[in-house]
């Protein structure tokens, strides 16, 4: 243990930290990447797919949730899922009891007040997976993130997972020309700062990338497979910045790193980061995260 | 009769607890027929109570999936409840299974979700219409609690009595001697179900006003309207 406060989330640190709640944070951090990003008409969400071992399938990262919204996980694969059919059926009963469509906001206050029952009772965990979601209701799009902490916070654009840092990056450098995007160049954009989490020699591909758009007018399509070539066609003949990212935040993402995914781990740590996890490329975890 | 009884109030006279009954029969009448590669379904257009009109515009045939529909008659509050919960269930089953359900899966699930109701049934008349998974037209009759049956052709409602004998005779060849039923057509559908509601409208209260038509292929659905007597 780090210390004597970190074993129940019932238990406070003399700094005023919930110890497992940040522990659980890290776990996000173990996800693959996945970038979502908004316009004044679209949202849309993109997420690279990790598969286990090249015999496996590449494991779905987007889960439709409605027709105007959908969510994007990084971290345990089991929690999201949980998470994710609290969401539909919450949904579906507003369809029922009100004929209309669950706005986000709404949504987002009941994932936080589930989320945040595990983070104050003995006999819980807290959910182990930070959301993404995408979606379109009567006041515009909307990008959302969520974390184990059962923060939930209202973006611009999001970046989360391994070496999402240089995609956030991207994104905080891009961030005046999303409002007026076209729906091409707004996953353009996302699909540009996706490509800045990966290392140089891998690139993206039909089969490791999922996309996910919902705007005015139009009801929620995720692409998979085939459906994603036209929107990566010429992504990768565009130049990248970053390389494989994990810098820390004050450095520019230009540095090169080695593979190690330790400087993934810590670099965004708001907490002090427990030891090093083993490499992102090794799954042999017990723990299912994608 | 003696004076008491003639100054005395209603209530006096027969005095009987007020029963309340939760069902209301709001007519409507519907017909289905499948082809090879096609189903037709259809429904009049009037809901009524009693010698009352209430819409001379409301349809009774509910889309499903882009290969099902259903026709459903009788308590309308029954029959906008259950498509309610049926279309609730139609996208869990596709939140789950990732693809729409089939007809054959659709038939059964209505089957269990009224069997479920056995002891306060929805009160409901419904047909099922769609495309099978090899590519047929098939048509789905049931009861208010749930029995099912296959078919090709299939009448259900207010003037069920009225039309599903014709159908028997004209589609199924029944009761006559020596002749054999024409192959199914989507004219001679479309003919036979124009023809049937207008003699059903003649005779039924509760159906007239109009028909809306649906045509269901692998490729589509279209619609037609057509108008009926309106008294």
């Amino acid at each position: 243990f780090r210390n004597q406060y970190d074993n129940d989330v019932t238990v406070w640190s003399p700094q005023g930290r919930l110890h497992q709640v940040e522990y659980a944070m890290e776990a996000v951090k173990q996800g693959s990447a996945t970038v979502g990003v908004k316009s004044s008409s679209h949202a849309v969400l993109v997420a690279l797919k990790r598969a286990s071992s090249e015999l496996a399938a590449h494991q779905k990262k987007i889960m439709p949730i409605d027709k105007h919204i959908a969510v994007s996980i990084s971290g345990l694969t089991a929690d999201a899922r949980v998470l994710s059919r609290f969401m539909r059926t919450e949904c579906l009963n507003e369809h029922f009891a009100h004929n209309q469509a669950l706005s986000l906001n709404k949504l987002m206050e009941r994932v936080g007040a589930k989320m945040q029952i595990a983070t104050q009772r003995y006999d819980k965990r807290p959910y182990g997976v930070g959301l993404l979601l995408a979606g379109f209701d009567e006041d515009g799009p909307h990008i959302y993130q969520t974390c184990p902490s059962a923060n939930y916070y209202d973006c611009q654009a999001m970046a989360i997972g391994a070496r999402s840092q240089s995609a956030r990056t991207y994104l905080e450098r891009h961030l005046e020309e999303f409002g007026s995007s076209t729906r091409e160049e707004l996953i353009r954009h996302a699909l540009r700062a996706l490509r800045d989490t990966l290392p140089n020699d891998v690139e993206l591909t039909n089969k490791n990338c999922s996309i996910a758009v919902v705007g005015k007018g139009e009801d929620l399509s995720i692409y998979d497979d085939d459906d994603v070539n036209p929107y990566l066609e010429g992504l990768d003949q565009e130049e990248r910045r970053g390389g494989a990212g994990g810098s820390r935040d004050a450095q520019p993402p230009a540095a090169e790193d080695d593979a190690t995914a330790g400087a993934a781990a810590s670099a965004d740590a708001t907490a002090a980061a427990p030891p090093p996890p083993p490499a992102a490329e090794d799954q042999g975890d017990s723990m299912e995260t994608d | 009769m003696s004076l008491e009884v003639m100054s005395s109030p209603d209530y006096m006279r027969d005095p009987r607890k007020h029963h309340f009954y939760p069902y209301a029969d709001n007519g409507g009448t519907s017909v289905a027929i499948a082809g090879d590669d096609f189903v037709m379904i259809a429904s009049d257009t009037r809901l009524s109570r009693g010698f009352n009109i209430f819409s001379r515009d409301q349809g009774k045939v509910f889309g499903l999936t882009p290969t099902t529909m259903m026709a459903s008659s009788g308590c309308w509050a029954d029959v906008l409840t259950l498509n309610k919960v049926l279309q609730a269930r139609l996208t869990m089953y596709s939140h789950e299974h990732h693809d729409q359900m089939s007809t054959t899966a659709v038939a059964q699930l209505l089957s269990t979700m009224l069997y479920w109701r056995r002891f306060f049934p929805y009160y409901v008349s419904n047909i099922l219409a769609g495309i099978d998974e090899e590519g047929k037209g098939v048509v789905y009759h049931y009861d208010p609690v749930g029995h099912m049956e296959k078919l090709t052709f299939s009448a259900t409602g207010a003037s069920v009595s009225q039309i599903q004998p014709l159908l028997d005779n004209q589609i199924g060849g029944l009761n006559m001697l020596d002749v054999q039923p024409p192959k199914m057509t989507k004219e001679l559908a479309r003919q036979l179900i124009h023809d049937a509601f207008v003699s059903a409208a003649e005779r039924d209260i509760n159906t007239g006003d109009g028909i809306l038509i649906h045509t269901i292929t692998k490729d589509g659905k279209t619609e037609e309207t057509v108008k009926l007597r309106r008294d």
